[in-house]
């Protein structure tokens, strides 16, 4: 028997981690696209947004000013890394770019540890979205259904960046064929640098809107970094739209098997994961080529 | 390093079996405690099959813990809850386990490569510990593992041997390691160890010269696989309780440090790696106290190692021994070698080598199943290439014979390496039909297609460039030797009949015999351009194509190779692609002009220089004498 507003509230929470993963996942792929590293420090970025805006609230007690410092302070780092680090690896295999975002990733996340310790953080919603809203048939908390709406505001500025300016332009001609864009007289690396940042920023963004959710641990970002793998092997390696629609199923996938039974959520996500595999191996969105 | 592990037989079996005997004595003055050590043991036993796989066949895998706790559980379950009373069977039982377990998540995981790969195994690995401690909790225990494993003993009929804790498990651990490191070398140094390495350094050359390269990265998961597991189960023995953290995410990563700390690809790294890290782990924690932060400083060092010391310590070590000794030795040889000469002088002594050099025997290409066939050796007909709007080539009929060299010209985007891509069955044509000596070969794979007999060299050079001259020319002559596909794991190279044969023949052919040993990186371009075509040959193909293979070689270099492929056509049948057409004109006997993916004239040398069609082509309306 299934219980309709308990259905539907697991569909808005769906709807709501989809959403927050869909835009970590769009980070993670545009760098991926662009840079050809996957950064497996991305779930560190997630969770170091967190961290940051946890922080800039404790001084200001400002919401929006915990958001703003979150993502500025991961877009910062996020470029620091790429300018220092990952810069001296864009030549060398893809398996010593693993290796190295891996080991930056744990470092992030030992720091964080040092830093904090491993106890539970909170950060409350802003006031104005405390509370539960009234759906007419059901309850929902308010602050969930705004994350959706936040979220949906940031993936439109960065479609808009992405596919309604010239650096967009650049970034997306740039997943194409660097080389080439490269030649065209456009520098290459200082677009790598812009892309890591934005990438890195989507990813700290997340992670402070997500803190008011789900309490902030140093750990949080290993789950997130998983779930944003399966999202963009589902969604299409390197593709926008791919992440979007890859994180929305993969929000969902995990909600509604959680209703009936948590212990499955991660076996239903790769039971998705693999059906995409084999029917289509490249990801629903994603385009052939790029390996 | 590959070159150290193949130095002397037995040596490096010899120098473990020394070193995990004197173990016991040494290590408790360096301060390891017992337990530390047989942790470093089960750690360096998980890290062997992880070696093979990523050291050797170049497969990052981020998800080894799902076969070390599949290991461990199905062991541990069978000794605590199934009340299975031998511990060594438990053991292997564990093992068999996670290999299947391997083989089935291999299906998945290798459907795709690089990046995709990692992600994937990252998923398959979460999704195990999700299983562990929910659907399957009932059986293993859930976040309380199972607690009462019980030790090994053996009943040897007049005595009992019974290892419980600290240094009497370490003689069974370290037993176990010894089998381990013996099956890991034999592995290593087999026909499949090469074709692994191979795949590591050259996916695509690997199909191309023959072998089924998706079987052997799946048999090298396998093996990983194999080992997790049996080294998950000594973990359950070795604590008396099976943890489920073994599933955890941070085991993975810890393998991966590890490895890449100690040095991939030589076996010994994870468990020198283990040995720094659990050392450092003790020293920072209690020494320096600094508690938690202790997997910050290893982060670090990691990141610092990955950074400038890519091979870890023991490939920094092997440097350092290199530069200390290797020096000397390498001066004295340059002595002897031509190593130490000037390019030019090089070039002196290659070409009076071939001057004077009689003739190599020729090289017959391989009886194969077709070679009743009196037909044509290849007949391709209408075939053609649309790349979205672009027709690269336009229904295009071609036929050669037994025995015929065939040249190609055309001028550049005529469609010429395309032609090729698509009789190599690189490229499957849009439509059109390809036979090959009487079969038809359309929609075949590269890796088919060579083990039928045909081949080509590349345009740009597809060499396994961490290899050796010889190690490259071996590794296309085991495809023709030993199938696409075998799992001889426990063979030696050396008994492989034919095969050092076949590859001092090879080398003579191309005149590469006074650097067998020379690894790719450091040989010059000539040089290079000539392996790229032995490994063409070494696969003893009866019709070979080769692709520009005079390209971006100096005139001098052209003579040698003209003459080299000259010898080479005795008894084969060959189809170049070049520009350089005073040398193709020498060399071949028909010629077919391609221009626009079109045929636009055959015939043979003089027919073609003086065909005005073909003028016009390549100098647009000029008429006159064509002798570029």
């Amino acid at each position: 028997m299934i219980n309709w507003p308990n259905f539907v509230s697991q569909l808005f929470n769906g709807l709501a981690l989809g959403a927050l993963l869909a835009l970590i996942s769009s980070g993670l792929t545009i760098i991926y696209g662009t840079l050809g590293v996957l950064n497996l420090a991305h779930g560190a970025m997630f969770m170091l947004g967190g961290y940051a805006g946890y922080v800039t609230y404790t001084y200001t007690g400002s919401f929006i000013l915990a958001v703003i410092g979150g993502s500025l302070f991961v877009m910062i780092l996020g470029i620091v890394m790429e300018r220092v680090i990952i810069r001296h690896f864009y030549n060398r295999p893809h398996e010593d770019q693993l290796l190295v975002t891996f080991g930056l990733g744990i470092c992030f996340v030992e720091i964080v540890r040092f830093i904090f310790s491993s106890q539970s953080l909170v950060v409350p919603p802003p006031p104005l979205l405390q509370g539960i809203t009234s759906l007419g048939f059901m309850y929902y908390p308010t602050y969930r259904l705004a994350v959706v709406g936040i979220v949906a505001v940031a993936l439109a500025a960065l479609f808009i960046v992405l596919y309604r300016t010239r650096l967009g332009m650049i970034v997306r001609a740039g997943i194409e064929d660097s080389v080439m864009v490269d030649s065209l007289g456009i520098n290459v690396y200082r677009v790598f640098m812009i892309v890591f940042g934005i990438g890195a920023m989507a990813a700290g963004f997340a992670g402070i809107i997500n803190a008011p959710v789900v309490s902030l641990t140093p750990g949080i970002g290993d789950d997130i970094l998983v779930q944003t793998f399966v999202v963009v092997v589902i969604g299409g390696v390197g593709s926008f739209p791919g992440a979007i629609l890859g994180g929305l199923i993969a929000g969902e996938i995990i909600s509604i098997t959680s209703m009936i039974n948590p212990g499955y959520a991660y076996v239903m996500l790769f039971v998705a994961m693999t059906l995409v595999l084999v029917l289509r191996p490249h990801g629903l969105l994603g385009a052939q080529g790029r390996d | 390093m590959t070159a150290m592990l193949k130095q002397r037989r037995f040596l490096i079996e010899v120098l473990t079996a020394i070193g995990l005997i004197a173990a016991p004595f040494v290590l408790p003055h360096l301060g390891f405690a017992p337990n530390t050590v047989n942790r470093i043991l089960v750690w360096g036993l998980f890290g062997l099959g992880f070696d093979i796989l990523f050291g050797f066949t170049g497969l990052l895998s981020f998800g080894q813990s799902a076969f070390y706790g599949t290991g461990g559980f199905v062991a541990a379950y069978l000794l605590t809850r199934a009340g299975f009373p031998n511990v060594f069977l438990a053991l292997v039982i564990g093992m068999v386990a996670a290999a299947v377990t391997g083989y089935f998540v291999g299906l998945i995981a290798l459907r795709r490569t690089g990046i995709y790969f990692a992600m994937i195994t990252v998923a398959i690995a979460e999704v195990f510990y999700f299983v562990e401690f929910n659907p399957l909790a009932e059986w293993t225990g859930g976040e309380n593992g199972l607690p009462g494993v019980p030790t090994p003993s053996f009943n040897l009929g007049f005595t009992t041997l019974h290892f419980t804790t600290g240094w009497s498990l370490y003689q069974f651990l370290a037993a176990c390691y010894f089998v381990g490191v013996v099956i890991a070398l034999r592995i290593v140094r087999s026909p499949v160890g090469a074709i692994l390495s191979a795949i590591r350094d050259n996916p695509l050359r690997a199909t191309a010269v023959g072998h089924n390269i998706h079987g052997y990265k799946l048999t090298a998961f396998v093996i990983a696989a194999a080992y997790a597991g049996f080294a998950g189960g000594l973990l359950g023995v070795m604590q008396a309780f099976m943890p489920p953290d073994a599933f955890m995410f941070e085991t993975s990563g810890q393998l991966i440090m590890q490895t890449a700390i100690g040095g991939p690809g030589t076996l010994f790294g994870p468990l020198v790696g283990a040995a720094v890290w659990l050392f450092l782990q003790d020293f920072l924690q209690s020494a320096l106290g600094l508690g938690a932060a202790w997997k910050l400083v290893l982060g670090a060092v990691f990141v610092l190692l990955v950074c400038f010391l890519r091979r870890g310590i023991i490939g920094g070590i092997a440097d350092l021994y290199r530069l200390a000794f290797g020096k000397r030795a390498h001066r004295e040889s340059a002595a002897a070698s031509a190593k130490a000469l000037t390019a030019e002088e090089e070039q002196a002594i290659a070409e009076a080598d071939v001057a004077k050099q009689p003739d190599p025997p020729p090289m017959a290409p391989l009886n194969r199943a077709g070679d009743g066939y009196a037909g044509p050796i290849l007949q391709a007909t209408g075939l053609t290439k649309r790349y979205g709007g672009l027709l690269a080539n336009s229904d295009i009929d071609f036929t050669v014979n037994h025995g015929e060299l065939r040249g190609i010209i055309g001028p550049n985007g005529a469609g010429k390496s395309t032609f090729f891509k698509m009789l190599t069955c690189e490229v499957a044509p849009t439509s059109g039909k390809i036979v090959f000596e009487g079969l038809d070969i359309t929609g075949m794979n590269v890796t088919d297609v060579c083990q039928l007999g045909l081949t080509k060299s590349y345009q740009v050079n597809q060499l396994f460039s961490g290899l050796t001259v010889r190690e490259n020319l071996t590794i296309a002559a085991l495809s023709e030797l030993r199938g696409k596909f075998r799992l001889d794991m426990f063979r030696s190279l050396q008994s492989i009949p034919g095969l050092s044969e076949q590859v001092e023949r090879t080398l003579e052919l191309v005149n590469l015999t006074t650097r067998p040993d020379t690894p790719v990186s450091e040989l010059a371009y000539g040089e290079k351009r000539r392996l790229e075509i032995g490994l063409a040959l070494a696969t003893s193909p009866s019709l070979l194509l080769l692709d520009e293979p005079l390209a971006g070689m100096s005139p001098r270099e052209r003579v040698e190779t003209v003459k080299l492929l000259k010898s080479i056509s005795k008894g084969r049948t060959m189809i170049i692609i070049d520009h350089d057409m005073d040398s193709l004109f020498e060399l071949v006997g028909r010629v077919t002009v391609l221009q626009e993916g079109r045929v636009l004239v055959e015939g043979t040398p003089d027919e073609i220089k003086n065909n005005a069609v073909v003028q016009e082509a390549y100098l647009g309306g000029v008429h006159g004498v064509l002798d570029a």
